[in-house]
């Protein structure tokens, strides 16, 4: 953890364009850094081959005196539930040990197609069902804070991968908070966008109502170059939104000064530790520095965000999971002797225990009998937890409070009960819910030297005014 | 309501495709009915002016024009992960036994 070894995105962009370094140099410079970071388990494999090709392709067109893109030779690390050709993609899952996927993630060829490299996947909790990667099926990514501790998750590899800077950004899912979450625990910038602004074309489905992509990076602008290049409509996904008419990277008009923002009193209950306690009201100073007029609001609903969640989250799960049967791709058993007795083998030895459970609370939850009182109401509760925003939303510009109610855990603290596991997206899986933007930025570190999250919530499909505002809070945080 | 019974986690281990050992149909027992005990809190918000929420982009009927078209992708690359084909089928198990 010591200097910068990536300059910002568009200045790599830059010095490839111009020739003072290779895209070859950068995604090799890449694997050195993989390498020598072996210890944490961010990277689940390394794209190798297809990464140098393509880095020799982009050094051709350089040599030809072509255009190469707004990030051309920008190395970059996936979450492996992304799909990617020149590799396999597993999800971290038994399930899908050695896929290999026909086509490419929407978002991945979009990235290509201005000149990034994919250069690894990175590990998570299988199928982004967690909050640590300690569901991986392969491994447990460390926090490069304190290889003690988890990096959080379930995009904790691409977190860890970044704060190490194997690659200078990386790719992430956030259903519940698997952005924001594992971004604070590693001290960097998680974005969450607004629900379709990112294509979920070729990334494993978990929850789909509130599946979003976002990027995991070392600063806003690189986060917002990232967007830029990635949002808007895809014909392949239908729930797809369109993109801002403005550029997201075009952020000078936004500016904090006469601007209201509520602090969150739900998410700033008397337990918090009091480090977090204490980096929220330093950004809240920082906050009214700028011009802004902070007050304290309640949304008196977010305690029921958590319940309403585990009822739609495992409900879309068993849905999406269905689709592993073994018949058209993953694992198969080799013991079945009937159709059914292929599914139910192939599940039960493919699957592991987290997305077991996920499975059976959604089937129970989705069961005549109970659909009313568990799917339909928690349904019905986030109509009003979407009320409720919107309600804030009238009055204040940008919603705030921390990302998660602790800094990074132990390796071990939570596994034994799923309850206490799934309590760590408490702050966070409100903004999936409501489909609102939210980011994480790194606001001090507790005394430990572990990282502290701030997250900022803005209205459903302000995300450039999100990113405005978060450009200004870390330039004041600094 | 939320305290299941081993028979309970046996039904929904049968719905969802899954055989579970006996050590995972005890754990699977305390832990689901603690998750359900916890989203119990539900039940106590007054839901009855609500609307459920499927979605939050608003958009509705999604569709595209019912053309052929050519996928950047061919049948074989489709396949290329089918434990078992045939003449350009998937082959399953029988399905009677």
């Amino acid at each position: 953890m010591s200097g910068a070894k990536w300059k910002p995105l568009d200045v790599i962009a830059q010095d490839v364009q111009s020739g003072k370094v290779t895209a070859k140099e950068l995604v090799e410079a890449s694997f050195g850094y993989i390498e020598q970071a072996k210890e944490y388990k961010a990277i689940i494999s390394v794209c190798r081959e297809r990464a140098l090709d393509r880095a020799k392709e982009i050094d051709a067109r350089q040599q030809q005196g072509e255009r190469l893109g707004r990030l051309a030779g920008v190395p970059f690390i996936a979450k492996d539930n992304f799909l990617t050709l020149g590799g396999a993609t597993t999800a971290a899952s038994n399930i899908l040990n050695n896929f290999n996927a026909p086509y490419q993630a929407t978002v991945i060829d979009r990235l290509e197609a201005e000149g990034a490299i994919c250069v690894a996947k990175a590990n998570l909790d299988a199928f982004a069902h967690g909050s640590s990667t300690e569901n991986s099926d392969w491994f447990t990514t460390k926090n490069p804070h304190d290889k003690s501790r988890v990096p959080g998750g379930s995009s904790g590899g691409s977190a860890a991968a970044v704060a190490l800077e194997l690659a200078p950004f990386a790719l992430g899912t956030d259903t519940g908070g698997s952005i924001r979450q594992p971004a604070a625990f590693c001290g960097i910038v998680g974005l969450k966008p607004s629900y379709g602004l990112l294509s979920r074309n070729g990334v494993i489905a978990m929850a789909s109502s509130t599946d979003v992509i976002g990027p995991l990076a070392r600063s806003v602008a690189d986060a917002a170059l990232v967007v830029d290049v990635a949002a808007g409509k895809d014909e392949w996904d239908g729930t797809t939104i369109d993109r801002a008419a403005e550029p997201y990277t075009k952020l000078e008009e936004f500016s904090l000064s006469g601007k209201k923002v509520a602090l969150i009193s739900e998410y700033f209950p008397e337990s918090l530790p009091t480090e977090i306690k204490d980096a929220t009201k330093q950004a809240i100073e920082k906050m009214t520095a700028l011009g802004a007029t902070i007050e304290e609001i309640s949304l008196p609903s977010l305690p029921l965000s958590l319940a309403c969640y585990y009822v739609i989250g495992p409900a879309e799960i068993s849905s999406n999971l269905a689709r592993y049967d073994g018949q058209r791709y993953g694992h198969v058993s080799s013991e079945a002797e009937s159709l059914e007795e292929a599914y139910t083998k192939s599940r039960s030895e493919g699957f592991g225990s987290e997305a077991k459970r996920r499975i059976m609370i959604g089937t129970y939850v989705l069961s005549s009998g109970f659909y009313d009182a568990y799917y339909r109401r928690a349904q019905q509760v986030r109509t009003k937890l979407i009320n409720e925003f919107n309600q804030a939303f009238e009055e204040y510009d940008l919603l705030i409070g921390p990302t998660a109610p602790t800094t990074a855990f132990k390796i071990g603290e939570n596994t034994k009960d799923p309850m206490q596991m799934y309590l760590s997206d408490v702050m966070t899986v409100a903004a999936n819910l409501t489909g609102v933007p939210a980011i994480s930025l790194p606001s001090g570190t507790a005394e430990d030297k572990l990282p502290i999250g701030l997250q900022l919530i803005a209205p459903q499909n302000h995300d450039r005014k999100l990113l405005g505002y978060a450009k200004e809070i870390e330039e004041a945080l600094k | 309501m939320a305290k299941l019974t081993q028979e309970d986690i046996l039904h929904l281990a049968k719905l969802s495709r899954l055989e579970l050992s006996e050590d995972e149909i005890v754990q699977f027992q305390q832990e689901i009915s603690t998750i359900l005990s916890y989203v119990e809190e539900l039940q106590s918000v007054d839901v009855s002016k609500l609307t459920p929420t499927t979605q939050v982009t608003g958009l509705r009927s999604v569709t595209r024009p019912d053309e052929i078209r050519q996928l950047p992708y061919s049948q074989t690359e489709l396949f290329m992960n089918t434990p078992e084909t045939e003449n350009g089928y998937i082959k399953v198990k029988r399905v009677l036994s």
